[in-house]
């Protein structure tokens, strides 16, 4: 009789290590500084994990996180941020199991299109970095001995409410913001926000800099209205609310420093998008030189 | 001495009826309330006629007309047929450019040099530009078959009044909406001369309602229900209004509202032309330019040459009557905002500021105030904070790139950014950094009908002009 | 003169480093402020005014390979009472000559208190060694010339030679005795604003006491824009160093439109202090009767015919 299989017979079964879901801010991360946690259940009623629910003084460092990584990311080339963004798609890809395993209530086949639908979809975005300029800048034939030229330029930091779609949605609204430049903190879906922070650890090993993702889980509703008054939020993504007051009143509180506001739509994930998702964050500059000898 | 005589512009060019009705679904129509406006002319402080004062029964009229000619006529029309009406509304208005110039000097007191040779032609210019779009659409970049907004209900400032009219009609008639359009309430008349022009090139009724009127009038057109877009220029307090008057609507909104221009002259900065560029930056349309180059940031080590250059030159500026055609400042547009200029200057001078103007005396009656330039200004002062959007210039010094660019951009605006320098690399590193909608390189105040205008943060959003001012008035 | 400005002229090196360190001009700029200026409207009195001013600072002039003393007679005739019907039209400020015929503008002009002025130094070109520019200016000021035109030589200025140019103009000065030196930078061939900036100061600095654009054999010459950046240099130089120094725009100035713009461009940019014929000149032949006849016009409110002016 071999050790092995006595041992077998005496040791119960092996306990997993669970992952302690925490807050992704500034690369790091922390907890909620409020300490406070909510359960995430499955579809069918059962405990998943405890989340991180963050307050408003995590959106308030979010925030702060994202603003101070704006100069570097936005300053960085189209190349180099095109290249990230496929970093972070090739180690998307590297975890397909894990994160087709955790799209909780969906059949695993199903969930495994899921995963390589938003792994393409951050190939599709990689694409765009060094793009968009060109096609959304022109040369500007003025009347008068002036060179003329209009370039997209990042809005900033950027607010973004993401869709209940846990993984696709959240890419797809994650990519088009931070590709061309902006910082952004993430809302996750309230109902499903454990993939976000999976995905959180994605974004920390792919040349990502600390603070151009920064993702909160927690109450929708707690933690919009928050980001939409911070005055040093320059636009907002509320695709994911969906309770129509809560977007009248963050469109609302928006206006206070005229923030740039995507305002919900039903969108189809699995769809192609086009270019409305970087464009809503995109300021045009326009810059006049004369010409003469 | 060789003193330029007077050589005033005449006034015969132009007919101001004593009163004006509304401009809705083609016609003149009195208005359902009683109250009027008078117009004056901010130079003398004539009346120069009143106009109505719309209600919000009126603006339902005018909402309905533009509503039924966008569902009947213009939405359905060719875009080469838009695009025709347009080009004969643009000839119209170079036929009649001397006309409108002085209405425009009459109302607003805008050099009549200003009108002439910048307003009017510009009008003229945009609508030529956007002509030529409504037929080719297609090729802008916003998909196969972009389809307009519907009915765009637009208000406009009195800075400069056709102008911003044309800023705001011609992109949403070529794009295939229809208008409801309100002039501000001290320049109205310009506006009634352009629905009269609508009326000469034969525009189909209710493509363009002008509905004259004050802030309650402007308030229930953006909140009319049935009008797809909003677009506003003016300050960015009411643009705020407007936003939150919209959100939950889903109304489309662009916005283009107040700036606190830095414009950054480097000790290597071809000096003559910086002192133009920053007069004109200031000083061009008595400072009533939401672009205007209000801070000027000056490289310490060139500070006491640029502002004694600068000095000398304001000593030079011509202000007094604006149909001279030799008036370089012409009168604050009215006693409303020249409170304002008083007031932030007087309070440039409590926190310590400097201030000088050059010996100009100004005439007796009208609302007027002098080139006025304030040195040792600091970041924190309201002068160098709010916009004064009057002839008043804030100087403060820096001694790096860097610290130039930081303080540009330490404001909530973000509108327009100039630089004066010889290095074309260290204009592009600069550029790149400072948050504005439009950076006038070596040159300051320049606007064309292909180039997009707007701004960054507090300033608004959505650009005008260009293949990018398209976007507003499609659904895209 | 500043000592800074006595040393600057000391070497190659010093003298390049401060032309060069002058600010720049953007072209598109001076071509805007000089339309600008052209836009301003002189009406009624200040035209009269203005019209009178004109004719006093013109240099009629005849500058062409087939000029005769009787061709010269007949110009100092009409330089001393350019409209014979009206004695109210002021003369002329000067007259400008070849120096081969300076003795009979001289003698034509003598008590009239007309200038006459010559050009120097192998005019137009001045390809030629010193010495015979020193000559030539020596014939002229012996002659009776009481202003010597020159050229610079613009081979030199373009090559970077500075000194060259600076030595010449020096070397004339010299020469010119009692005689006012104009100095022709011929603008239409330097091709840039910041060269005629530097051209300007470079004049200037070897003593000249005009600075002239152009000197007629060349086109652009006398241009709106470029006669502006002079008016900025002698501005700049008076603050500089003290001394006033004169401009005079020549070639291409054919109306009172053309001559009144000028007049603004001095009034708005060098100042009032500008406005005499000390210090301004018009280098022009066929202005003058343009001057005249938009004169006449004035006075008697109907418009004037070519006929009823001489053609000297």
């Amino acid at each position: 009789m071999s050790r092995a299989s006595r041992g077998d017979a005496e040791r119960p079964a092996r306990l997993s290590v669970r992952k302690t879901y925490k807050l992704f801010i500034g690369g790091a991360f922390p907890r909620s500084e409020s300490g406070r946690a909510y359960a995430v259940s499955s579809t069918k009623g059962d405990f998943l994990a405890n989340a991180s629910r963050a307050s408003r003084k995590d959106a308030r460092d979010a925030v702060a996180a994202a603003r101070k990584a704006f100069p570097g990311w936005s300053g960085a080339t189209p190349y180099n941020r095109g290249q990230i963004l496929y970093r972070v798609a090739e180690m998307l890809e590297g975890r397909r199991a894990q994160f087709a395993a955790e799209l909780d209530g969906v059949p695993s086949k199903k969930a495994g299109e899921l995963v390589d639908a938003a792994v393409d979809r951050l190939v599709w975005y990689a694409g765009w970095s060094d793009k968009i300029g060109a096609v959304r800048g022109a040369a500007n034939p003025v009347a008068g001995p002036y060179f003329n030229l209009s370039s997209p330029e990042p809005t900033g930091v950027v607010a973004v409410i993401a869709p209940d779609e846990p993984l696709l949605g959240l890419v797809s609204v994650i990519a088009p913001a931070i590709v061309t430049g902006n910082t952004c903190v993430v809302v996750a879906s309230e109902r499903a926000p454990l993939p976000s922070i999976t995905l959180a650890e994605v974004l920390a090993t792919s040349d990502l800099p600390g603070g151009v993702v920064n993702i909160l889980t927690g109450f929708t509703g707690e933690l919009a209205p928050w980001l939409a008054s911070h005055m040093d939020v320059n636009a907002i993504d509320l695709t994911g609310v969906t309770d129509p007051d809560l977007a009248r009143r963050c469109e609302g509180d928006a206006a206070e420093n005229l923030k740039r506001v995507l305002r919900p739509k039903p969108s189809d994930w699995s769809e192609e998008p086009d270019l409305t998702r970087m464009t809503a964050f995109l300021e045009t500059k326009t810059v006049w030189h004369p010409i003469g000898v | 001495m060789f003193e330029y005589a007077p050589a005033p512009e005449s006034r015969d060019v132009v007919d101001i009826k004593p009163s004006y009705d509304l401009f809705i679904n083609g016609e003149w129509v009195e208005s359902l309330g009683y109250e009027r406006i008078k117009t004056v002319d901010p130079a003398s402080e004539e009346i120069l006629s009143e106009v109505a004062h719309a209600t919000e029964a009126d603006v339902d009229r005018a909402v309905q007309a533009a509503r039924k000619a966008y569902d009947e006529v213009w939405g359905v029309l060719p875009g080469r047929e838009r695009a025709k009406y347009l080009f004969r509304i643009a000839r119209i208005i170079q036929e009649r450019a001397r006309e409108l110039a002085v209405l425009e000097t009459l109302d607003n007191g805008k050099p009549i040099r200003e009108s002439r040779d910048v307003d009017i032609p510009l009008v003229a210019a945009h609508f030529f530009y956007y002509a030529g779009w409504a037929d080719k659409l297609k090729y802008a970049g916003f998909g196969e078959r972009p389809r307009p907004l519907g009915v765009a209900a637009q208000v406009i400032p009195w800075n400069f009044p056709l102008l911003m009219l044309a800023w705001k009609i011609a992109p949403a008639l070529a794009c295939g909406n229809t208008v409801v359009l309100k002039p501000a309430e001290t320049t109205p008349l310009t506006a009634l001369a352009f629905a009269e022009i609508c009326r000469q090139a034969d525009l189909p009724p209710g493509v363009v309602n002008i509905v004259t009127g004050a802030g309650d009038t402007g308030s229930a057109l953006v909140r009319h229900p049935d009008v797809d877009k909003v677009a506003f220029t003016g300050s960015t307090e009411v643009g705020r209004l407007i936003a939150r008057q919209v959100a939950g609507t889903g109304k489309r909104l662009t916005l283009e509202l107040g700036g606190k221009a830095a414009n950054i002259v480097f000790d290597d900065a071809a000096v003559d032309q910086a002192v133009e560029g920053i007069v004109n930056g200031i000083f061009f349309n008595q400072g009533h330019v939401c672009c205007a180059g209000s801070r000027l940031l000056v490289q310490e080590s060139a500070a006491t040459a640029v502002l004694d250059a600068l000095k000398r030159r304001m000593a030079t500026l011509r202000l007094g009557d604006p149909l001279d055609k030799n008036t370089d400042i012409g009168a604050i547009n009215s006693a409303a905002q020249l409170a304002k200029i008083r007031e932030l200057s007087d309070a440039g001078e409590a926190e310590g500021a400097e201030r000088w103007a050059p010996a100009c005396p100004l005439p007796e009656r009208g609302y007027w105030f002098p080139p006025t330039v304030f040195t040792g200004v600091a970041q924190s002062h309201r002068i160098a904070r709010e916009e004064i959007f009057g002839p008043v210039l804030s100087v403060l010094t820096f001694r790096t790139p860097a610290e130039a660019v930081e303080k540009a951009n330490n404001t909530p605006y973000g509108l327009s950014a100039g630089i004066w320098t010889e290095k074309g690399s260290r204009i592009l590193w600069m550029a790149d950094r400072l948050r504005a909608g439009v950076v006038w390189a070596n040159t300051f105040n320049r606007f064309d009908p292909a180039s997009p205008f707007g701004g960054y943060k507090e300033s608004g959003y959505g650009r005008e002009g260009g293949v990018h001012g398209l976007e507003a008035y499609l659904d895209v | 003169m500043t000592t800074s400005l006595v040393d600057v002229a000391s070497s190659d090196a010093t003298l390049r480093g401060f032309l060069h360190g002058l600010p720049g001009v953007d072209r598109v700029g001076a071509d805007q402020r000089a339309a600008a200026l052209a836009t301003r409207s002189i009406k009624t009195a200040a035209k009269a005014h203005a019209i009178d001013l004109a004719i006093s600072m013109v240099d009629l002039t005849t500058l062409e390979g087939a000029d005769t003393p009787g061709k010269v007679r007949a110009m100092c005739a009409k330089a001393v009472h350019p409209d014979p019907t009206d004695p109210s039209v002021p003369r002329v400020a000067a007259v400008c000559v070849y120096p081969d015929l300076v003795a009979d503008a001289v003698r034509a002009l003598s008590g009239s208190g007309v200038k006459v002025a010559s050009v120097a130094t192998a005019f137009p070109s001045g390809r030629s060694s010193l010495e015979v520019k020193v000559a030539d200016t020596a014939l002229a000021v012996a002659a009776g010339a009481d202003e010597i035109d020159m050229v610079i030589d613009r081979g030199a200025f373009l090559a970077g030679d500075y000194r060259t140019v600076y030595e010449q103009v020096a070397a004339v000065k010299a020469a010119c005795g009692a005689a006012h030196l104009k100095v022709i930078l011929e603008t239409g061939e330097l091709a840039t604003y910041d060269n005629v900036r530097r051209a300007s100061w470079l004049a200037m600095l070897a003593g000249a006491d005009f600075i002239k654009t152009s000197t007629g054999k060349v086109s652009p010459a006398a241009t709106l824009p470029v006669t502006l950046i002079m008016l900025e240099a002698v501005r700049d130089f008076r603050e500089r160093t003290g001394r006033v120094v004169g401009v005079k725009p020549a070639g291409g100035i054919r109306t009172t439109k053309d001559a009144i713009k000028n007049l603004v461009l001095v009034k708005e940019t060098a100042g009032e202090d500008w406005l005499t014929p000390d210090r301004f000149r018009l280098g022009a032949s066929s202005l003058l009767n343009d001057l005249l006849m938009q004169r006449q016009k004035l006075t008697s409110g109907r418009y004037a015919g070519p006929d009823y002016f001489t053609v000297d």
